[in-house]
């Protein structure tokens, strides 16, 4: 069963200047996808196309066989997309319960406490203290708030930009174990990283973008001696040097 | 002969307005402040180099009966430090900031005007203020020609200066804090600093703008210092092309022919107890005007020569 | 120092407290200084006059006072009507000039400045219409009633106050408390994250208009039944309407309302002490002084 499957898909911020140009690729509902590729790659701009931040300008992303292109971004929530910004991916100025109070809006009236619990429960760091402003957490606790979040609505495809972005070594192997535990309960989750170790000891199958175009798409054990890694990476380099 | 006449005195009041809109294109058109109270600037040169230059009056202060030229430096002065004084207390804030704080100047100058009547002759104004080549008063062609000469000089003077400062280094980091600030903060320059002397610089113009004016007029009152005016310069400006000299003097011109032809024609048509309410139709015009140039083509007659400016259009989505 | 100042600064301080309300939720969650609220107070205030004239012709009854206010039942059925028109006026603006340059990422400053355009345009409409001839709810005179300590108020002024602190607590609690009360937060913070969670962000911008044109709307009609209509009376306002929003703090309720106050009563001892022509400075003085003492407000967020 396809979960997400992307079509030749051009996106970006100017319609003459695309970041993404023509990616295809499919994930298989249950599967843990990561993307990789060098700085300024596209990966960002096409997980945000994805989810609906940045304009699409061919191709075509389908979530369940649905087409989702070019949706806004709340309606893809609705859809059964969650996705976590790099960044700034929790309201610091609402509560802990507030942000969590925002997401299962979208839920039927009956099931928003059941699930906030159900979260609280899962994150025992965020249910001490649901009062408290999430202005006040920890990078690795924003991370872990950012995923209770997407997680609340019970998405069937969990989108992360960088999840280890600016956090300790140690803060790093917490989150992918959370990653681990999530993957497991059968969310299909697509993941950009820049830590090519940590994504790639989650995660059976790697992709690979340079220069907006899938480079490589198979197993991650391939990548995990680093020599393929490194050719795809470096040969980018090279062109770019040389252009 | 009385048609040329009144060419000649339609063009030199057009280039006055040409003076603030180049005023308005260093602040706005090359560095992307936004000021909305560009009448209280224009007034304050009116009322500064006026206060310098009329012969004594027994009713209020001032009167030194100084040259033209001391008044216009004085403008000049007093216009750029109450821009500096602007600056330093807004440009670190938001954008918006500026704004607000320009328009309460604007509001609390034209209470100045109207009440400190002791400086500003109150609501009647002042009369008697020196014009240049007042010898010639008494044939109208020759005086107006003569006036307008001199107001395309200074027009001609800030234009090449501003031309000249452009190309500069300063110019270049002025833009390049516009274009992108962090980056420009990289390569060491200020954007605060950079941002407050084009402040002044533009605030100074504006100042010398309002001096010609009221010297070639003769005569000034708070009420030719209304938000109508700094309305007027921003549609000027954006009608002829911000981050262009050319577009400033071309829209000044533009606007300003617009707005007297349709003015001849209101009272032409309506009949003359109508003509108040029918001149507000104006100003809807302009502002309709103003607004759909903004939609469909912000960049205005004559655009941004090296590069349309990003404020313009899409702001950086990266962030 | 004359006492009356005080109830004078606090009747003036809630219609400009209220107005601030909605520029202040404006600027907060669609992130621009519109200068056209002003304006929305004015057209309320006339819009509210029309539909009062035509309930007036409708049904004549509307318009005999009721005891101890000077107004008529027709009044505030007319205030709903205005609100219902202004509330349009400004969703009808912000899709056919605000929306449009959102939507093509347009800088913040080119809004304000079409905002600035767009007020201009407004006002004079309303002036070609209306004329620029002082209009008038009601010609009832009122007696004021002393209210002890030398201070005297008419009924229509303590109802003026009363409407508004009422006005005030319920959008305190809607914002505080209520699910669209959060997302208009959440969207103030960060509009594309909020997309993310799943807001619909296209219709917080509209409670957002709703809210802040139906306050301004109520605000007018309040300016206007304590002193007169005017095309020029928002435009007039606009200086102490950002005064308060930013005093206050650039968001919040209570802080926009406080700030009116404070604003209210700064203007009406002014009047006592330096004269009624300098009334216009006080917004300004005050503004000067929190940029350079606290820009962030009384109850704002550091960094906004």
């Amino acid at each position: 069963m396809t979960a997400l499957a992307l079509t030749g898909l051009h996106a970006g911020y100017d319609r003459d200047l695309p970041i993404v140009k023509g990616v295809s690729f499919t994930v298989q509902r249950g599967e843990a996808v990561c993307i990789l590729g060098p700085n300024g790659a596209g990966k960002s701009t096409m997980i945000k196309a994805i989810a609906g931040l940045v304009p699409c300008f061919g191709g075509e992303v389908r979530l369940d066989g649905t087409d989702i292109t070019g949706l806004a971004s709340h309606v893809l929530v609705g859809k059964g997309m969650g996705f976590v910004p790099q960044m700034e991916n929790i309201f610091t100025r609402l509560t802990i319960l507030e942000n969590l109070q925002i997401a299962a809006q979208l839920l039927p009236k009956q099931d928003r406490a059941g699930r906030i619990d159900a979260m609280f429960d899962m994150f025992p760091d965020l249910g001490s203290r649901p009062r408290e402003l999430a202005g006040a957490l920890s990078g690795g606790q924003r991370q872990m708030l950012a995923a209770a979040r997407a997680l609340l609505t019970e998405p069937r495809v969990l989108m992360l930009d960088e999840p280890s972005a600016g956090l300790s070594p140690k803060l790093v192997g917490q989150v992918f174990d959370t990653l681990r535990r999530i993957s497991e309960t059968g969310v299909t989750l697509v993941l950009v990283e820049q830590n090519v170790r940590a994504a790639l000891g989650l995660t059976e199958r790697a992709l690979v973008l340079v220069d907006g175009q899938l480079a490589h798409d198979g197993p991650a054990d391939a990548l995990h001696d680093g020599r393929l890694l490194g050719e795809l990476f470096l040969g980018h380099r090279t062109a770019e040097a040389g252009s | 002969m009385e048609l040329l006449a009144y060419a000649a005195f339609f063009l030199t009041i057009a280039l006055t307005y040409a003076i603030m809109c180049l005023g308005l294109n260093v602040q706005w058109g090359q560095t992307g402040l936004f000021n909305v109270g560009i009448a209280g600037f224009v007034g304050l040169g009116a009322y500064v180099s006026a206060a310098l230059t009329t012969p004594d009056a027994a009713e209020r202060i001032g009167g030194f009966g100084l040259p033209i030229a001391a008044g216009w430096l004085a403008a000049m002065i007093a216009g750029g430090v109450l821009a500096l004084l602007v600056g330093l207390l807004t440009l670190r804030m938001r954008s918006d900031y500026l704004a607000i704080t320009t328009f309460g100047i604007a509001v609390a100058l034209q209470l100045v005007f109207q009440n400190a009547e002791s400086l500003t002759g109150g609501a009647f104004g002042m009369a008697f203020i020196p014009r240049p080549f007042a010898g010639l008063q008494g044939q109208s062609f020759a005086f107006n020609l003569v006036n307008l000469a001199l107001t395309v000089a200074v027009v001609a003077v800030v234009y090449l200066l501003l031309e000249h400062l452009l190309r500069s280094p300063w110019g270049r980091a002025l833009r390049a804090v516009r274009e992108d600030e962090v980056a420009a903060q990289a390569l060491g320059k200020n954007p605060v600093l950079l941002r407050i002397q084009a402040f002044a610089l533009g605030g100074a113009i504006m100042a010398l703008a309002g001096a010609v004016q009221a010297h070639f007029i003769g005569f000034i009152a708070p009420g030719n210092y209304l938000p109508m005016m700094t309305f007027q310069v921003w549609a000027m400006l954006i009608v002829g092309g911000s981050g262009n000299n050319r577009g400033a003097v071309l829209g000044a011109v533009l606007v300003w022919a617009i707005w007297a032809l349709s003015g001849a024609l209101i009272s032409e048509v309506f009949p003359a107890d109508q003509q108040a309410r029918a001149a507000s139709l104006q100003i809807v015009v302009i502002g309709v005007m103003l607004c759909l140039i903004l939609l469909w083509r912000p960049q205005g007659i004559l655009p941004e020569v090296r590069s349309v400016s990003r404020h313009l259009g899409r702001r950086n989505k990266d962030t | 120092m004359n006492p009356q100042a005080i109830i004078d600064g606090l009747i003036s301080g809630s219609t400009i407290g209220l107005g601030a309300i909605g520029l202040t939720l404006t600027y907060s969650i669609l992130r621009f200084a519109n200068f056209t609220h002003g304006d929305f107070l004015a057209w309320g205030a006339y819009l509210t006059l029309t539909v009062a004239g035509v309930l007036g012709g409708l049904a004549a009854g509307l318009g005999a006072p009721v005891y101890p206010f000077s107004f008529g039942w027709g009044l505030p059925l007319a205030v709903l009507g205005g609100v219902a028109l202004t509330v349009a006026l400004a969703l009808g603006l912000d899709r056919i000039l605000f929306g449009r340059l959102r939507a093509r990422g347009a800088d913040t400053i080119i809004i304000v400045m079409a905002s600035f355009g767009a007020s201009m345009a407004l006002r004079s409409l309303l002036e070609f219409i209306f004329t620029a001839k002082p209009a008038y709810f009601t010609k009832a005179l009122q007696i004021a009633n002393p209210l002890g300590l030398g201070m005297r108020a008419t009924p229509d002024q303590l109802l003026v106050i009363g409407l508004t602190l009422l006005l005030v607590l319920v959008l305190h609690l809607v914002v505080t408390r209520s699910a669209t009360g959060r997302a208009m937060r959440a969207v103030s913070e960060n509009p594309a994250l909020a997309g993310v969670y799943g807001i619909d962000v296209g219709k917080v911008v509209r409670v957002t208009w709703i809210i802040g044109a139906g306050m301004a709307c109520i605000a007018g009609v309040m300016a206007g039944l304590l002193v007169q209509i005017r095309p020029y009376m928002g435009f007039d306002l606009l200086l102490p309407l950002f005064a308060a929003a930013i005093l206050g703090g650039i968001g919040s309720i209570p802080g926009a309302m406080l700030g009116g106050l404070i604003i209210g009563l700064a203007e009406a001892f002014a009047v006592q002490i330096v004269g009624a022509e300098w009334r216009a400075a006080v917004s300004f003085v005050i503004l000067v002084l929190v940029l350079m003492l606290r820009p962030q407000g009384i109850f704002g967020q550091r960094g906004a």
